[in-house]
């Protein structure tokens, strides 16, 4: 670990009682869920200006807490990267925001509302980012159907074109 | 049928009224200036100078749907962009066609998936669909051809 990162890690492990994992040189902190607020402002203190990323990950069926958030902080004063990890259930999945810390939060927890459908209480416009307004589902939980239409060829091609919604002039 | 080719020195050409307009209609049929995917590069290259597409008069890329006769779908339509593509389609002032440019916009490509349209004929009413994953600029020169063909050969019953 960075000789400036330690003291960082070892006071966050102690104030949320958990405990830092590095792999390859990247340091993570699972972060209980309703105290990740106070966890942000304390890490933005602490000279992370910057929240590089957040996205989450489905590890639908594997793991009971199915989704976790992934917060990415860079300080640029420091030179030092740091990861929070925070779980979230599978059964209206819901987190504060984290708007009033980072102001770039409020895509990001867009995004993930859109794709993974976590919602995120407090946030100032949590509407759809990247689907269509009145898409139903949210596309990168483990569970949602990939779409699958059959492909057209010589032998089918009739078949298809029966069922198939061609466009009007 | 009157008098088709130039006889003598009289200065006067007699054809029919399909012909004069098919012919305009093909010598001045402006594509719009629209790319969705890596098929747009394709479509640039083909305008470039080592295709010259301004060689058979198709060069002229209009930037408004109003101004041009010819979409040229290049690139995979996603399922947010149809709406806006029928739009642009709409816009565009009647007689028009519509090229499908590439595997994507005709079939749906590699992206057999809930976020891609399975062909643009399901958005628009296509002319002539281009194969190649994306098409070479010489494939996609060949589709305008082939689509010139189609409208000089269409018949005054079936103007729009």
């Amino acid at each position: 670990m960075e000789e400036k990162l330690a003291p960082i890690v070892q006071r966050l492990e102690q104030d949320y009682g958990t405990q830092a994992s590095e792999q390859s040189g990247e340091v993570s902190l699972v972060i209980p869920s309703e105290k990740i607020v106070a966890a942000c402002q304390q890490v933005r203190e602490l000279g992370f200006e910057q929240l590089s990323t957040m996205t989450a990950v489905d590890y639908w069926p594997h793991e009971d807490p199915r989704f976790h958030v992934l917060y990415q902080f860079t300080s640029l004063s420091l030179h030092l990267s740091l990861r929070f990890r925070v779980m979230v259930p599978g059964v209206n999945p819901s987190l504060p925001t984290v708007t009033s810390v980072y102001r770039n939060a409020d895509w990001r927890e867009r995004e993930l509302w859109d794709m993974f459908g976590i919602k995120f209480a407090g946030h100032p416009d949590l509407r759809r980012i990247l689907m269509p307004a009145d898409w139903e589902g949210h596309p990168l939980r483990k569970d949602y159907p990939l779409g699958y239409e059959e492909p057209q060829f010589t032998f089918n091609f009739d078949q298809i074109s029966l069922r198939k919604p061609y466009a009007k002039e | 049928m009157g008098v088709e080719q130039k006889l003598g020195n009289m200065g006067v050409v007699t054809t029919t009224l399909e012909e004069v307009v098919n012919w305009s209609r093909n010598n001045a049929m402006w594509p719009m200036l629209f790319g969705l995917a890596c098929c747009a590069i394709e479509m640039m290259s083909a305008q470039a100078s080592h295709y010259d597409m301004s060689r058979f008069g198709m060069e002229l890329m209009r930037a408004s749907p109003r101004q041009s006769d010819l979409m040229i779908v290049a690139g995979r339509v996603t399922r947010k962009m149809a709406p806006v593509l029928r739009r642009l389609y709409d816009q565009m002032p009647d007689p028009k066609w519509v090229i499908s440019m590439g595997d994507c916009a005709s079939c749906g490509g590699v992206f057999n998936n809930y976020a891609v349209v399975q062909g643009v004929d399901e958005v628009v009413p296509v002319d002539v669909y281009v194969a190649g994953c994306p098409p070479r600029p010489e494939a996609l020169i060949h589709g305008v051809i082939t689509l010139y063909e189609k409208v000089r050969s269409e018949k005054i019953a079936h103007w729009k």
